[in-house]
């Protein structure tokens, strides 16, 4: 199954992302060559993670130590952000502060033109990718290149991420071959690695060419006014390295107090989304080329990003979603989005957390149902290295989405059931009546029910009720059996 | 701060500042499902755990303590020794090569037999006490990178780039290097082959131990780049499954001296 439909999905009318949900779901649960294949990849990745978790002298406590740096920066955002943005500048960067995509959209543009740029070079940014930055950039002419691996392949795909850390990881090696031999006219190769090389080869010549280069960032430093990018391939920072100019894009919620509070983000990072001990490349930039080094860019932007994140900062319940470092571990390891797939959830950040934040950042009557899609298993708050509450948030936005927007027929189910259930001779009666006209409500089949019984069997009807069975049941004397379990006192 | 910026970025500022502070008069309780114990980790937090979330009530860099124990991070050996040992366990896990040397000079002949096997055309290098006797020696063409000297399409000619580092990790395998010392930010990323000249005493236990040094060395005036190198270069994009030398350099060298 692929979705290739790559556009701006917040225009959605309401609705219309919720049936684009079921449809998608149904086609890619029915795939199941498509989910063993997501599975395989994934078989790794748990391999690998837990050998490096066992290294930890204690996970759990680790887990404590990132929660605790990411809740004391993100509660006192008021002061660290201003904090952050004085350091920053005074290394001779500068900040630009964006209040939603456009705007962000607006200044990258207007660096670009005054930049003079020719050709662009980008390392993998999810922030990005929520702004829709490369569509805009293209239809103002820029070229623009994704140099991380997965990215670039999404891109000649012409297809958003399908995993917010592994962006390809439901394409497999043939079908890449076949892109490479289209796009850029390699002969067939059924080797990951011979592939990996198709793909160094052809951005080492974009990378010393590129006037401009665009990176994300995953922490901002208050204390010292850097920015760290994590990575494995090495693309960030030939982008961040070669460029004249160098533009990162982040949200106002990277920031982090103390460099210090890296030693333990960084590791917990790199484990928990990818069962590494470090990623390959952690590196913290403080703005241009200073005097008495050799290379780096002459200027260095940071486009600081807001776009509904004040508004879950305004939510103390749901806060804590914040704290995310976007390792991806809630996506590995959950059952909704290994059998529904990425692309289904038709949003930027994919998996748990993308359920949770998704509604937040684009409204929570178009977005609800990404959280009722969950099996509410807590797989992904107990794989959260900073300890996000991940499946109860999900369903805080089910109870905000009631209150807001109630449905009028569930409402009357819910009135209908304390009416009977709380008159025991109805009850019984309406059970009565139920049991009865099993057989024929199975015979009849209405749609409500035959969408339920498409994937379920419907039970036989007992032939007698619990509340008529508890009545008949043979008596025993409670003294008689000291030992029964159910009188002790 | 902002004087020569533009109307609109100042009122977008001033506007998320503004959300910002409003959101927060609300606190928020303390992260889900903390252990509930004096254990280090709450320890670590500090004041900041025990005062809550209230403005004003966190500590300020000044009183935190500079170096925190962090028992449950993975070790980084307790002696120089161990230390020794588990970086050396941890380059290899990383696929990196390790080359352990008496003294400098005897790194510079390493070197040299070894652009000599793989038949190096041209190898980049930096001005640096432990780099320079091993460029010397090199029996292939060279290209110094220096401040007044930099081009980036000699240095992506080039087979290997050689660099000093700021440290070694023990705990993850880790080479601290720095734009201001390690020959500036491509050096170490832009040849096929990187090989890093150290010394064993610039072995630190921890990442921590490492930012900490960098931050005392520079004293706030840090390089404009610190990158942690954990192994080659690499990728699992295409089915997950490892390939090394993705965009950055295939081979990691570790030239260890003493």
């Amino acid at each position: 199954m692929t979705a290739t439909d790559t556009s701006d999905r917040e225009t959605d009318e309401p609705r219309l992302a919720k049936k684009r949900f079921l449809r998608d779901a149904a086609a890619h649960v029915r795939d199941t060559q498509h989910r063993a294949f997501v599975r395989k990849a994934l078989g790794g990745y748990y391999a690998s993670r837990d050998l490096q978790k066992a290294r930890y002298r204690d996970w759990e406590h680790a887990r404590d130590a990132a929660a605790l740096a990411k809740w004391s920066a993100v509660n006192r955002l008021d002061e660290l952000l201003p904090r952050f943005v004085a350091a920053f500048e005074s290394n001779g960067g500068r900040v630009h502060w964006a209040r939603n995509a456009e705007e962000a959209r607006r200044i990258v543009l207007d660096l670009l033109r005054a930049a003079e740029a020719k050709a662009v070079i980008k390392s993998k940014c999810m922030t990005s990718e929520e702004i829709h930055l490369n569509a805009a950039l293209e239809a103002d002419g820029y070229g623009v290149v994704e140099s991380d691996l997965g990215e670039f392949i999404q891109q000649l795909r012409g297809e958003p991420p399908y995993h917010f850390v592994f962006p390809c990881m439901h394409v497999r090696r043939d079908e890449i071959s076949d892109l490479f031999g289209k796009h850029l006219g390699t002969p067939p190769t059924d080797s990951p690695e011979e592939l990996t090389m198709i793909a160094r080869r052809h951005m080492r010549r974009l990378y010393v060419d590129a006037d401009v280069g665009i990176t994300g960032a995953n922490f901002l430093v208050a204390e010292t006014g850097q920015i760290s990018i994590t990575e494995n391939e090495g693309n960030a920072r030939l982008t961040a390295a070669l460029p004249r100019v160098h533009i990162a894009i982040a949200g106002i919620e990277k920031v982090v107090e103390r460099l210090d509070d890296l030693a333990v983000l960084l590791p917990m990072l790199a484990t928990a989304g990818a069962g590494q001990p470090m990623t390959c490349y952690n590196t913290l930039y403080s703005g241009p080329r200073r005097d008495g080094e050799a290379d780096g860019p002459d200027e260095m932007h940071l486009v600081l990003l807001d776009n509904a994140r004040t508004a879950l900062l305004a939510d103390p319940e749901q806060r804590d979603s914040l704290h995310c470092i976007r390792c991806g571990a809630c996506l590995n390891v959950c059952p909704i989005f290994k059998n529904v797939g990425g692309f289904t959830y038709g949003t930027t950040y994919q998996g748990p957390i993308g359920s949770v934040i998704t509604p937040h950042l684009r409204g929570l009557p178009e977005w609800n149902h990404l959280s009722a899609a969950s099996s509410l298993c807590g797989a992904c708050s107990d794989a959260c290295p900073v300890r996000i509450d991940i499946h109860h948030h999900l369903l805080h936005n089910r109870r905000n989405a009631a209150r807001t927007a109630p449905n009028a027929w569930e409402r009357l189910g819910h009135r209908l059931f304390v009416a009977v259930a709380r008159r025991p001779w109805l009850f019984a009666a309406g059970g009565g009546m139920f049991r009865r006209c099993l057989p024929l409500l199975r015979l009849l089949s209405p749609p409500l029910l035959r969408s339920w019984l498409a994937t379920r069997d419907l039970p036989a009807a007992p032939r007698q009720s619990f509340r008529s069975r508890w009545h008949t049941r043979p008596r025993r004397d409670p003294a008689s059996r000291p030992d029964d379990p159910c009188t002790r006192p | 701060m902002n004087d020569d910026t533009p109307d609109r970025s100042t009122s977008a500022r001033e506007v998320i500042l503004a959300r910002v502070r409003e959101a927060l008069r609300v606190p928020a309780p303390l992260p889900h499902g903390l252990l509930d114990d004096d254990s280090p980790a709450h320890a670590a937090s500090g004041p900041a755990h025990a005062a809550g979330p209230a403005p004003g009530g966190f500590p300020t860099l000044a009183v935190l303590p500079e170096q925190i124990a962090r028992p449950w991070l993975p070790d980084g050996g307790e002696t120089p020794a161990a230390s020794l040992e588990l970086l050396l366990k941890n380059l290899a896990a990383l696929r990196a090569q390790v080359l352990r040397v008496a003294d400098p000079t005897a790194a510079a002949g390493t070197l040299a037999a070894l652009a000599r096997e793989r038949t190096w055309r041209r190898v980049a290098w930096h001005a640096h006490p432990l780099v320079d006797p091993v460029a010397a020696a090199l029996p292939c063409a060279t290209h110094a990178v220096g401040p007044t000297d930099f081009d980036k399409n000699a240095v992506e000619a080039c087979d290997a780039g050689v660099t000093s580092c700021e440290a070694l990790v023990a705990q993850t395998g880790s080479i601290l290097v720095s734009s201001r010392t390690c020959g500036g930010r491509a050096l170490s990323i832009l040849p096929h082959v990187h090989v890093v000249v150290a010394t064993v005493d610039q072995i630190v236990p921890t990442l921590a131990d490492a930012l900490h040094a960098a931050k005392r060395r520079y004293d706030g005036h840090l390089p404009s780049m610190l990158s942690f190198i954990t192994g080659p270069s690499r990728t699992g994009d295409i089915e997950r499954i490892l390939v090394l030398g993705a965009h950055g350099p295939k081979e990691l060298l570790v030239v260890l001296v003493g």
